[in-house]
């Protein structure tokens, strides 16, 4: 059935394994906590890269290893990044990082400095960095559906407002973009609690409704009941959360939920940073509710563009992926504009209704596709944090 | 709707609605609205109550359960008054 989405397209970049992006960076990887200051180095050497430091790689082992190469491997993979440099201590985790990134069949150049030091690794990236932004600073921008996009969402410093206005605009946009084809994400997993019984039902079929709460079970049972040492107070909801009226996590939960929608339902589980295989369609990926790690292991995961609700106003960007903030919080429009891009406020006053923030936030979606940048854009908001899932060796 | 709310309400089954202005002071004659059919009420305000933060929307015993977007949101542990201010001091979860 056509519907006024059916006909939406973006300026975007078509990548060499199909997939579309809406940025081009030239991305400096580092392998490990080490080899930041090289990658660090040559982005200062070469103008139009971006390293992304991070605290991780050495000694890590078993599923937390596993998690960490897919973050990388998923990070230089996404359409967003034209092309990647990968620099590690040493050449053979950073040859399966960089030859997981060369299965897109995008550039990718590798150094480790064992045996060449910072200076010669530097020396070499910083040329390799400057072909690839010579190469890439020439590809062109083309006419993509907006069915292409992978989008994700993930909300943050909720308060009730969210729950009122921000998500429901979010899952009116999926009720809307789902259905022309597009690749959606939520995830938090703790953050379902309270409202798990409504989430386990909105599985396309009820075999992927019992993989989904023995996912949420198990994180229960094995990490909060673990190690919890009260009754989560001021972590879950946050004291940001307490301060904007949420009460208890079940009050949370079902606020957070409402970002799927009516109609929307969820199609496969993905673990952490794991890329979707089942086709179009929307996915749960086991994550956490911090919002800098969720969005990290979307990005990873393949996401191009983040819808963000935010009702205290949480501040995070993302270096790859544009972060769209969305709030239906009066105060926070009124005290911290710089990181509002939609406004919708109007909801609680009865002026706009969720179907009217829906239309709004996909034109936002296009625009951003199209080049905007978003508020976490402008103000540098370059928040890239990995999960780590339990104590290296 | 010409005026605007002071507080919103998810479904008709909610026992606490949402004030959706700043600066609600107490004895204020607050207009509500069911975002489920828009329908609308009055109620009292009985204390300041900051924005995105709950009220009673009837008389609640020690025991009770918050009911929000028709659901279980957490008990009750203290006796509240119709209009007064619902939060961490008089409700908590029941999950951990």
């Amino acid at each position: 059935m056509s519907t006024k989405y059916s006909n939406m397209t973006v300026k975007a970049y078509r990548r060499e394994n199909g997939r579309v992006g809406v940025r081009n960076h030239v991305l400096i990887l580092p392998v490990d906590d080490i080899s930041n200051a090289a990658c660090e180095a040559v982005a200062n050497n070469v103008k139009g890269t971006l390293a992304i430091p991070h605290a991780y790689g050495r000694l890590q082992f078993g599923e937390d290893l596993e998690l960490h190469f897919r973050t990388m491997i998923g990070t230089g993979a996404n359409p967003n990044v034209a092309a990647v440099v990968v620099i590690g201590i040493e050449p053979g985790w950073t040859k399966r990082i960089a030859d997981g990134i060369r299965e897109t069949g995008k550039p990718v150049a590798e150094f480790s400095i064992e045996q060449n030091g910072d200076f010669e690794t530097i020396r070499r990236a910083s040329w390799a960095a400057k072909d690839f932004v010579h190469k890439t600073s020439e590809y062109q921008r083309e006419e993509c559906s907006i069915s292409e996009l992978w989008v994700s969402t993930k909300c943050g410093e909720s308060d009730t407002t969210t729950g009122l206005g921000s998500c429901p605009t979010v899952g009116n946009m999926y009720d809307k973009l789902l259905p022309e084809g597009i690749t959606g994400f939520f995830g938090e997993t703790s953050e379902i609690t309270g409202a798990e019984h409504i989430c386990q039902k909105r599985a396309i079929n009820e075999e992927v409704g019992e993989r989904w709460y023995k996912m949420w079970k198990a994180y229960q049972d094995d990490v909060i009941f673990a190690h919890q040492t009260d009754d989560l107070s001021d972590s879950q909801p946050t004291k940001g959360n307490i301060e904007g009226g949420l009460t208890t996590i079940e009050e949370k939960a079902l606020g957070n939920l409402e970002k799927i929608g009516r109609t929307s339902q969820y199609i496969d589980i993905l673990d952490p940073a794991e890329a979707p295989k089942s086709g179009n369609g929307l996915y749960f990926m086991d994550s956490s509710s911090a919002a800098a790690e969720c969005v990290t292991l979307m990005a990873a995961g393949g996401a191009v563009i983040h819808t963000f609700p935010t009702g205290q106003g949480n501040v995070v960007g993302n270096p790859i992926v544009p972060v769209i903030k969305i709030t239906a919080n009066p105060r926070t429009v009124r005290t911290m504009s710089e990181h509002v891009d939609v406004d919708v406020s109007g909801i609680l006053r009865r002026e706009m209704t969720i179907d009217e923030a829906g239309d709004a936030l996909i034109e936002m979606i296009c625009r951003t596709a199209n080049g905007r940048n978003t508020a976490a854009e402008a103000l540098g908001h370059r928040e890239f944090s990995m999960t780590k899932l339990y104590r290296s060796a | 709707m010409s005026e605007i709310p002071h507080l919103l309400v998810h479904e008709h089954a909610d026992n606490v609605g949402v004030v959706v202005v700043e600066g609600l002071t107490a004895g204020t004659d607050m207009l509500c609205c069911v975002t489920h059919d828009n329908s609308t009420f009055r109620l009292t305000a009985g204390a300041d109550v900051p924005i995105g933060h709950k009220i009673a929307l009837k008389d609640l015993n020690n025991g009770d359960t918050a009911i929000k977007y028709g659901e279980d949101i957490g008990k009750i542990i203290a006796d509240i008054p119709k209009g007064a201010h619902v939060h961490t001091h008089n409700c908590k979860t029941k999950r951990w």
